[in-house]
């Protein structure tokens, strides 16, 4: 019964979206009030039959109710509750599902506060939700229905893939899918902006706060993939340019450049047309991700759910949103107004550099992720891109983006002094110079060349934003209680600034430690023996088997030492999954922050007595992922400046003392 | 022209557009092997540098003469190739429950690099040559990583397959195949 009116809740959901969308466009077309106001209550209205539709599919897996097609294929009586819950998402039907939720989530959100939108702009931007809403909802209950049921019901279900059945990837999903989805948001505002034939520093300011969300989601999403691939998948590789990841990596690398250019959109008026571009490509890219993860067009790792049926689908989606978007683009984009000049050497200019490299960054990903598909279509045979291409082109684009990244903040508005921004700079310069002598002379000429540039360009990246910040607050130029108020003061965006363009840095230095001085031991290891890495020793003191709930594991115990102190015992694991038939491993970590110790169990040799044990030493790792999560926390402390908060204008104009319109505040 | 300039997005996603429609009709793992009921190229692959079997160093790596008398099955993998990684539980349980002698061609690897791999994963191969240039995964008609190649009792190539195994692959294809050509 309950997923019948799980089903149910969504057909209803589906029609609440048709009405969310239609009256509002012409309500807005003809200045009808009330039809436009048909939006709001239709935008809550299809975030709660949604919701209610996820809740009864939660349901399902949670008391599994084997006579749901979807529990049988994905789940197991036996499966621990934690995964019975994320194990909603970790199938195709249900992670689509989870996708609308969070549509209708930002949906909402934009009828609730969006109290002082103007009225047709508000009406345009929940109708062109509405769409997307009804596309994706035709898409789930015609190609891919969750609630469909099998009769007889099995005795027990198939069990979610082991490789999923993993806390890091377990939230994975929901993050990447705020992200992607809250991009949406960027696009609804820049079509109804399209449609309205009007961009102004107000619409920017309501987009920005969405984009630095699901930027901020997105860039958690994707270290949590990252970490996963880092300790479960691989051994100690943290990034593999496979496809799906490439497909979550261009929406990130395009909204990083939207966040930028809406800035000079909200501060200066100008490259209007340019940042509603970014913003229709940026949610198209994500619509992209989707196909490519869904279709099964390019091969991956990651193939857990591929059927052609959904891929034709949800390209016809990408063809009207994407395809439509554009046209309209092609038609109003002239028409509108340019705004404020400036000179190259500006702050306008470091930002319309950042937006080049990072747009050049996007189409070199997109290019070698599709390259082996058009040569194929192209009759000129099949290639498969890997990680070298991606090294060959990326890196020369991201070094000049981290260069530009520091002295961007420094260059003022309209025209400025590059001599000035860099005399300012010198102590990054000192910085770096010394950052890559200490390393040169502490790992004597180990590790390529390129790890240098790693070291230098971590360093010019942390400290010249740390430079910037403390100038700002006039750090030993003036008193410390003057500088601890300036900085109290200071807007929050000027504080998520710093605070994601140091994390920058921290992730460079993690990427270049990892790669370039990571140590290793392989060796088949008999109970009580030894093995030393990296200074650090590892004895074996023996393999028990464990049964967990779903698998049976060997787990090793190892004991490490340093210097004759003790320093951890580590437990890796082989577990096999009875009802899938597949092994795992389960490799064993821990972490110092300046190292991971990471040691996994391979097969027993030939007489059983030995193991193959795996031990690594990978020196800075986890600053990849510390640096992820402060580009995260950036972005989110960005998001609690004044200017966005909702009815700040409104209260300044109250006070009355600004009169006038409601300026931005100043960023400095 | 300003006008077209703007156009210039909407019909580079034409372009993209069409691309993928066509993609559907590919199947990326369709690929045309001339090599298809020939006998299989001459070679002969030394073992990967440091590899132990049984507690020895390995003797031999992979030579034809290897595969003539069973049906066997060549897998072409590496350590760097993701998707193999994928098909690994496959090939595994082909060599180890299904009863079907697979070798390996181990292409364009580092010996350390893909000892890690076979010690990590398993070694499902009854040998494996190291082709560590490449050349002679050229002769085979090696597209890219992982391929598979289904080989008759008289040594020729008599199916192939680009990309990962899946189970459905295997049953629907490979063991119908083996079964066919032992009888054969």
């Amino acid at each position: 019964m309950i997923p019948e009116l799980g089903h149910y809740a969504l057909v209803l959901a589906l029609f609440v979206a048709l009405v969310q969308s239609v009256p509002p466009l012409v309500g807005a077309a003809t200045r009808n009030g009330a039809w436009m106001n048909v939006a709001v209550p239709a935008a809550i209205a299809q975030m709660l039959l949604v919701l209610l539709s996820y809740a009864a599919l939660t349901w399902a897996h949670v008391v599994s109710d084997f006579s749901v097609l979807n529990v049988v294929q994905n789940s197991h009586s036996a499966k621990p509750m934690l995964y019975k819950v994320s194990g909603v998402w970790g199938n195709h039907e249900g992670s689509m599902m989870l996708w609308i939720v969070m549509l209708t989530i930002f949906g909402a959100a934009v009828a609730l506060f969006g109290r002082n939108l103007p009225p047709t702009l508000k009406a345009r931007v929940l109708a062109v939700q509405g769409l997307i809403g009804v596309g994706f909802l035709l898409f789930i209950l015609i190609t891919s229905n969750p609630f469909i049921r099998v009769i007889p019901a099995p005795i027990d279900g198939n069990d979610l893939n082991p490789l999923l059945q993993d806390p890091g990837l377990a939230f994975h999903p929901p993050f990447l899918y705020a992200g992607y989805v809250g991009f949406s948001m960027a696009f609804s505002f820049a079509v109804a902006a399209l449609i309205e034939g009007r961009v102004d520093p107000a619409w920017a300011r309501w987009v920005r706060p969405w984009t630095l969300a699901a930027w901020s989601t997105l860039t958690m999403g994707i270290a949590m993939g990252s970490w996963w691939a880092y300790y479960e998948l691989g051994w100690g590789g943290w990034w593999y340019w496979d496809p799906v990841e490439n497909a979550s990596f261009m929406p990130w690398l395009a909204g990083t450049a939207l966040l930028h250019s809406a800035i000079v959109v909200e501060k200066r008026d100008a490259l209007k047309s340019w940042t509603i571009l970014l913003a229709i490509v940026t949610f198209s890219l994500s619509l992209m991700g989707t196909f490519l993860v869904r279709s099964g067009i390019l091969t991956s790792v990651h193939a857990f759910a591929v059927d052609p049926k959904r891929g034709i689908f949800i390209l016809v989606l990408l063809a009207i949103a994407t395809g439509g978007s554009l046209l309209l683009y092609s038609l109003r984009a002239p028409t509108l107004k340019a705004g404020g000049l400036f000179a190259p050497i500006s702050r306008e200019g470091a930002l319309v550099l950042n937006n080049l490299l990072l747009s050049t960054a996007t189409a070199t990903v997109f290019i070698g992720t599709l390259y082996p598909l058009f040569l194929d279509i192209l009759k000129l045979g099949k290639v498969s891109v890997g990680a070298p291409f991606f090294n060959a082109t990326f890196v020369p684009v991201a070094i000049p983006m981290v260069i530009a990244m520091v002295v961007g903040p420094y260059l003022s508005w309209k025209r400025a002094d590059l001599g000035a921004a860099l005399t300012r700079l010198w102590v990054a310069g000192v910085a770096v110079v010394a950052a890559v002598a200490v390393t040169a002379y502490v790992k004597a000429g180990s590790g390529p060349l390129l790890a240098l540039v790693g070291i230098g360009l971590a360093a010019w990246a942390f400290v010249g934003s740390l430079v910037e910040f403390a100038d700002r607050i006039a750090l030993f130029r003036t008193s410390f209680k003057n500088s601890w108020n300036r900085a109290v003061h200071l807007p929050r965006s000027a504080w998520g600034m710093t605070i994601a363009h140091a994390s920058i840095g921290l992730s460079i230095l993690g990427m270049t430690g990892t790669s370039a001085w990571q140590t290793e031991s392989i060796t088949a290891m008999r109970p009580g023996d030894r093995a030393s890495v990296a200074g650090y020793e590892f004895q074996f003191d023996g393999v028990g088997l464990v049964d967990g709930p779903n698998f049976k594991a060997e787990r090793g115990t190892f004991t490490v030492t340093k210097d004759g102190q003790r320093i951890a015992t580590l437990e890796p694991e082989r577990r096999s999954y009875s009802t899938t038939r597949m092994t795992t491993t389960e490799s064993a970590i821990h972490t110092t922050v300046f190292s991971d110790l990471y040691v996994a169990l391979g097969d027993p040799t030939q007489n059983g007595t030995a193991w193959i044990v795996r031990i690594y030493h990978h020196p800075l790792v986890p600053w990849i992922w510390i640096g992820g999560v402060g580009m995260m926390l950036g972005g989110l402390v960005s998001l609690t400046d004044r200017r966005f908060r909702i009815g700040a204008p409104e209260r300044r104009r109250a006070a009355g003392k600004t009169g006038g319109k409601s300026a931005p505040l100043p960023a400095e | 022209m300003r006008r077209l300039l703007y156009l210039l997005p909407f019909l580079l996603f034409i372009g993209v557009g069409i691309a993928f429609y066509l993609g559907f009709e590919r199947d990326p793992r369709d690929i045309p092997s001339a090599l298809i009921d020939k006998p299989a190229p001459t070679f002969d692959l030394p073992a990967i540098p440091g590899q132990m079997v049984q507690g020895q160093p390995a003797a031999s790596g992979l030579s034809s003469a290897k595969l003539a008398g069973d049906v066997t099955l060549v897998n072409v993998f590496a350590s760097w190739c993701i998707p193999c990684k994928a098909e690994h539980p496959v090939i595994t349980r082909l060599s180890r429950e299904q009863g079907v002698t697979v070798y390996g061609i181990n292409y364009k690897d580092k010996p350390e690099d893909a000892l890690t791999w076979l010690s990590r994963n398993g070694n499902p191969y009854a040998a494996i040559g190291a082709d560590q240039d490449g050349r002679v995964s050229i002769d085979w008609g090696v597209y890219g990583v992982p391929e598979s190649y289904l080989i008759d009792r008289k040594g020729r190539i008599r199916f192939k397959h680009v990309g990962p195994l899946t189970p459905q692959v295997v049953e629907e294809q490979i063991l119908p195949m083996v079964k066919h050509l032992r009888q054969g």
